[in-house]
């Protein structure tokens, strides 16, 4: 397997959507290969801090804002 | 062994298909309860495509009263999280058309990338690199990092990473399908994976 053959399937080894077989592949190429080791821990690891430290919070004072929208339409018709 | 099956009238209804027809009857608190559900990741979707804070308090509350309004056209063979996306989806698009006077903005857009060359930064990263930060260091890498890549690939990394959608249902929600979303995810992660390794990589040490 070459670098670019194990880097199109890379997210489907993250994601865990591989048939055994080519697990055992991908595995085998990633034993023999620092280049590609370091891309899939990395790659698995962006994802993972994204997943654990959410951006972009909801600002105060935003949900209240949206009912008092949503009941006021409400009185114009449910 | 007996194989016994669902019949019709006990097959599960999911828990937003059964707020939405209480909303249907009359019960404007089942929307409160839809709202309260979707509505961060709402604003983060609105957020990655708006890259503006009024902007995507905006287009969340636009894209809340638009569903409300449309509820009659959920048809409940979609997921009703799917539908909403999409709402929200066309409104920050609308508004970031608005804001760029016109030219038109589209989150299946074609980028030109070097899909499937192998990474070229590839430091290794020192063991829970994200330490190193406090947590307000890191929620701004994470937002510098994030920011400049294109809107299509932004929403399509929220939603199946951050957000654990399924790949076909992503698919639905942006209006693209599964290969172009496929796609999008593998360029969206390696290139997140890329700039964090400024920050991240072992080599260079801890830049801040």
């Amino acid at each position: 397997m070459t670098c670019k053959e194990f880097l199109a399937l890379l997210d489907d080894l993250i994601d865990d959507t591989v048939t055994p077989e080519m697990r055992t592949d991908l595995r085998t190429h990633l034993e023999g290969c620092d280049h590609c080791k370091v891309t899939f821990d990395t790659t698995r690891k962006t994802i993972e801090i994204y997943r654990s430290h959410q951006i972009y919070d909801l600002p105060s004072g935003l949900r209240e804002r949206l009912h008092a929208a949503i009941m006021n339409r409400c009185k114009k018709g449910c | 062994m007996t194989n016994i099956q669902p019949i019709a009238g006990e097959l599960e209804i999911h828990p937003d298909v059964a707020l939405v027809e209480r909303v249907r009857k009359g019960d404007v608190s089942a929307y409160d309860a839809l709202v309260r559900k979707y509505e961060r990741q709402v604003f983060r979707i609105a957020q990655h495509i708006t890259q503006n804070r009024e902007d995507a308090e905006d287009v969340m509350q636009d894209a809340f009263l638009k569903a409300y309004e449309k509820l009659d056209q959920f048809q409940g063979n979609s997921k009703f999280y799917t539908w909403l996306v999409r709402i929200a989806v066309n409104e920050s698009l609308m508004r970031l058309r608005k804001r760029r006077t016109g030219k038109m903005v589209s989150i299946d857009e074609d980028v030109q990338t070097d899909e499937g060359s192998v990474p070229r930064d590839l430091a290794d990263w020192a063991p829970d690199p994200e330490q190193h930060y406090t947590q307000a260091e890191l929620a701004r890498i994470l937002e510098k990092t994030i920011k400049g890549l294109p809107p299509g690939f932004k929403v399509v990394f929220e939603l199946r990473d951050v957000q654990g959608l399924s790949t076909e249902d992503t698919a639905e929600a942006l209006g693209l399908s599964v290969p172009a979303v496929k796609s999008r995810l593998l360029r969206a992660r390696l290139q997140l994976r890329e700039r964090l390794s400024r920050y991240f990589g072992r080599k260079r040490g801890v830049e801040k």
